[in-house]
């Protein structure tokens, strides 16, 4: 069984983020890029399942600028096989683009399972996995705090976070997984895979050829930090609370009143 | 770690003399296995080989032990290894290992690799970096002077480099509180460059991997590695997922040994590799002899208001805050996209303990002229470094067998200029030269430190060996003998100034200050550690080892807080450093290594030496893009 793995290149999760002057987007220039945390998550589980001998090869995939390829360097470096950089230039690609690209992809690869991150912690969407699901019209284990495979019944059984606790979803193979935070921990990838990863070669394809047409449904009209969050008032009398309440405060949040 | 504390000399066969199982002998070297004629190529080697921190488990240790037939019977104490591959590391094998993805470092590779096309020939080259990418632990001023990069990379115009404001103005001011005096500026930087130098160094490093040099960023070489005639062979990496006690977590990767017919270190300021080098070969004694002396730079990189921005503006400070008998000063350098670097430079061998740098930084930005500048706009990044300032008088020796020293981890920024890439780069281009001869031509690497004497690097730090020195009488008497030694002398003195006492013994005692009352940051102009450390991208992985060591876990109890109130909590610009109250009585140390900012301070300024900085699992630390 093959798994295809979505990867994303974002900004590295420990970097101060800033809007850009203009409010168009946020400054990625002269800012560190790496793999979206939650798809390290998703290709070490990859990883995992294939070291079990329940799969076969593990397929990193991204979508995304010429620099991508750096990202996939790291997938093949942590232990992916092959690697698929399918290049949409360099303006952001919205989830629904790339859903579609990966229903192309996984036409042609035919993998047993598609593992792809929650989200992405650029922009939250925490999309992509669903809707691929749904254009496949395959099952789909999202938010995956454990994932149990069994090649003979070819059956995912999927433990997922949901907003009341945990679930189990038994999913038939070929399924959609969405990784969460607690199902594993990526591994290091070693100097010396590193350096083999290098020679590697990065298969590149275009949505043309995928036959997958891009065009963005939704345009970004402005991008603004979060209002600053005020300090707090000690508020020293209930007649103070009372005029304040009257007409100044829309919300508000009573803590301390003396 | 000291060798002189290794048990037992390098060539004896422990089989023959069988160590105490029970002794616990913390500081070991490691050897190099194959190349001994007596190891065989598997099984039990006959030389100790211990890579073991001082703290680490004795459960990771009895785990690597027992994988060794011969340790069985050794050592049940565990903390000597027995071993074919070096305890079971991966060894990979360059022409030259080059730690630290800096200035220096590249340039040294860059070097290479044009001699090798120019002789068509090849060398492989290895560059390690600790930053998580390169750039990421770079921090500097800075004005840049191209005459390296001239003779290294000719039409760096044509390709593309982040060097792109020349210097428009040079402005020199006398600050008190409310005042500033302009003064004629000592300085002449007509022809330099106000860059980010982080930036730079990542292009150098797109033009390192274009000639072919291997760079890998986020491996921090942490040891030595010795053959057994004492000759460097190369370093090897940290192991990676080990948990804060010594356990090994579930992504545990062992290290892995670069070994290098020719190890370059170029680690900056006070490389902890550099230091143990030099310690152990004496290096200082032979080259020029003195101390190293040093100064904590504590940076911002600001966006401010359009009208306010003049590209190109390069402004110096002294005076306030600081007071006479503190040497340092601040700048403030324009740079492009409404962009500035305003920082305050403050020398080691300050005396009073209760100075706290990163504050004495927030009042600077207080100061009518600054503030007036600083006021619309937002902090992008913050950031902290030491940089050497002994000069000419500090330079040590920089070749060992097996390798050789280059960059700031020598030493060799001309202090009265402020500037120290542009020899750092040539001093590695010498390095490059003499190890490529070495290993192309069968010389030795002694011609480093000759061609370094004839170079214009020796000449420029000659010229200016006693301005710094001067200082050590105090503020104005330094600037009366700069003025002098700048229109007058010009270095041609037949005298060098020796420097005053070491950094960290230059702490006066605690109770002959008072201490400093700081006001408090106002949020806009100046700010608090955390906000401001938020800033420098720091992160490290929270679950390792403390990379800071206590030689002696209880000097800061004893010492460090009765007699200098604990220095470490105020001048360590992170703030790692924090006496918390304690259970029993009194107050007790509390190191936030998380926090760090590689600056090294504590390594240098702490009064009894005990702090040693060794470096955390590789890809943490701060996370530099502008500075």
């Amino acid at each position: 069984m093959k798994i295809l793995v979505a990867v994303k290149r974002v900004i590295d999760y420990a970097v101060k983020v800033r809007v850009k002057p203009n409010k168009s987007g946020v400054e990625t220039s002269n800012v560190k890029m790496s793999m979206n945390p939650f798809c390290e998550i998703a290709l070490e589980e990859a990883l995992r399942i294939r070291e079990s001998g329940a799969a076969k090869e593990v397929v990193a995939v991204t979508v995304g600028p010429a620099q991508c390829a750096d990202t996939l360097r790291t997938a093949l470096a942590m232990g992916a096989d092959r690697a698929v950089h399918v290049d949409a230039g360099a303006a952001p690609v919205l989830p629904l683009s790339v859903a579609k690209i990966l229903r192309a992809l996984v036409q042609v690869e035919q993998p047993g399972l598609l593992i792809l991150g929650k989200q992405a912690i650029d922009d939250d969407c925490n999309q992509t996995g669903q809707m691929v699901a749904g254009l496949l019209k395959w099952p789909q284990g999202t938010f995956a705090s454990k994932v149990v495979l069994d090649k003979e019944k070819q059956v995912a059984t999927v433990e997922r976070e949901v907003d009341g606790g945990l679930e189990t979803l038994c999913l038939d193979l070929p399924a959609v997984i969405t990784t969460d935070l607690r199902l594993n921990q990526p591994r290091y990838a070693t100097l010396p895979n590193i350096m083999k990863a290098k020679s590697k070669v990065i298969k590149k394809v275009t949505p043309e050829e995928l036959n997958v047409e891009i065009k963005s449904d939704l345009e970004v009209v402005q991008v603004t930090e979060p209002p600053k969050r005020k300090a707090g008032v000690i508020i020293s009398s209930v007649d103070e609370l009372i005029d304040k309440l009257k007409n100044e405060v829309v919300s508000c949040n009573i803590l301390n009143c003396k | 770690m000291h060798r002189l504390l290794c048990f037992f000399p390098s060539k004896s066969n422990p089989l023959k003399n069988p160590i105490s199982p029970f002794r616990n002998l913390p500081i070991f070297r490691t050897e190099n296995p194959t190349r001994s004629p007596l190891r065989p190529a598997t099984g039990f080697g006959l030389h100790p080989s211990v890579p073991t921190p001082p703290n680490r488990s004795p459960l990771s240790r009895f785990h690597l032990v027992s994988t060794n037939l011969s340790s069985l019977i050794h050592s049940t104490g565990g903390t000597r290894r027995f071993s074919g591959e070096s305890g079971g590391r991966e060894a990979l094998h360059y022409d030259v290992v080059i730690v630290g993805a800096g200035p220096a470092g590249l340039s040294a590779a860059i070097r290479l690799k044009q001699l090798c096309r120019a002789r068509n020939t090849d060398l492989s080259v290895c560059v390690l970096e600790k930053g998580s990418e390169v750039g990421a632990h770079i921090i500097s001023g800075n004005v840049f002077e191209p005459r390296a990069l001239d003779e290294l990379i000719p039409c760096w115009r044509d390709e593309g480099a982040p060097i792109e404001v020349p210097v428009s103005h040079d402005k020199f001011w006398l600050l008190t509180e409310n005042r500033a005096l302009s003064l004629p500026s000592p300085f002449d930087n007509k022809g330099n460059y106000v860059i980010s130098l982080s930036q730079l160094v990542r292009w150098m490093a797109t033009k390192a991997e274009e000639l072919g040099v291997e760079i890998y960023p986020g491996f921090a070489a942490s040891e030595i590695l010795y053959d057994e005639d004492d000759k460097v062979v190369g370093v090897a990496t940290n192991d990676m997922g080990v948990a804060k006690d010594g356990s090994k977590k579930e992504t545990f990767q062992r290290g892995v040994e670069l070994k290098g017919h020719i190890t370059l270190l170029a680690e900056g300021c006070r490389g902890s590799l550099s230091e143990k080098i030099i310690r152990d070969y004496k290096l200082r004694d032979k080259g020029q002899g003195q101390h190293q002396t040093y100064a904590i730079g504590i940076k911002e990189v600001w966006e401010i208001e359009e009208g306010k921005h003049v590209p190109g503006t390069v402004l110096h400070t002294v005076g306030w805050p600081l007071d006479m008998k503190t040497y340092g000063g601040s700048f403030l350098y324009h740079m492009n996209n409404r962009q500035i670097s305003i920082g305050l430079v403050i020398a080691l061998n300050y005396r009073n303990p209760y100075l706290s740098p990163f504050d004495e930084f927030q009042k600077l930005k207080h100061h009518p002229a600054i503030k007036s500048l600083l006021e619309g706009g937002s902090v992008l990044q913050y950031g902290a470094r030491t940089l050497n300032e002994g000069g000419f008088q500090s330079i040590p020796n920089p070749v060992f067998p097996g390798g050789a020293i280059i960059g700031c981890s020598a030493g060799y920024i001309n202090v009265p200029k402020i500037k120290g890439t542009h020899t750092a780069m040539k001093s590695g281009m010498l390095a490059a030269e003499a190890a490529f001869n070495v290993l192309d031509g069968g010389a030795q690497m002694e011609m480093y430190w000759d061609s370094l004497k004839r170079s214009w690097i020796w000449e420029e730090l000659y010229r200016s060996r006693n301005y710094r020195p001067a200082f050590e009488y105090g503020l104005i008497p330094g600037l009366a003998f700069s003025a002098l030694e700048r229109y007058v002398f010009r270095g041609r003195l037949p005298l060098t100034l020796k420097h005053g006492k070491p950094d960290h013994e230059a702490t006066d005692i605690a109770g002959v200050h008072t201490p400093i009352q700081y006001p408090r940051p106002d949020g806009r102009v100046s700010f608090d550690v955390p906000t401001s450390l938020y800033r420098s991208n720091t992160n490290h992985e929270h679950d390792q080892p403390a990379h800071l060591r206590l030689r002696d876990p209880t000097i800061p109890e004893r010492v460090n807080l009765p007699l200098y109130a604990g220095p470490e909590s105020r001048y360590c610009p992170a703030r790692v450093y924090e006496y918390v109250p304690d259970e029993k009585h009194g107050m007790k140390l509390h190191i936030n290594a998380q926090n760090c900012l590689h600056c090294k301070a504590c390594d240098v300024k702490d009064p009894k030496q005990n702090i040693e900085w060794t470096v955390p699992e590789g890809g943490g630390g701060p996370g530099y893009t502008i500075t």
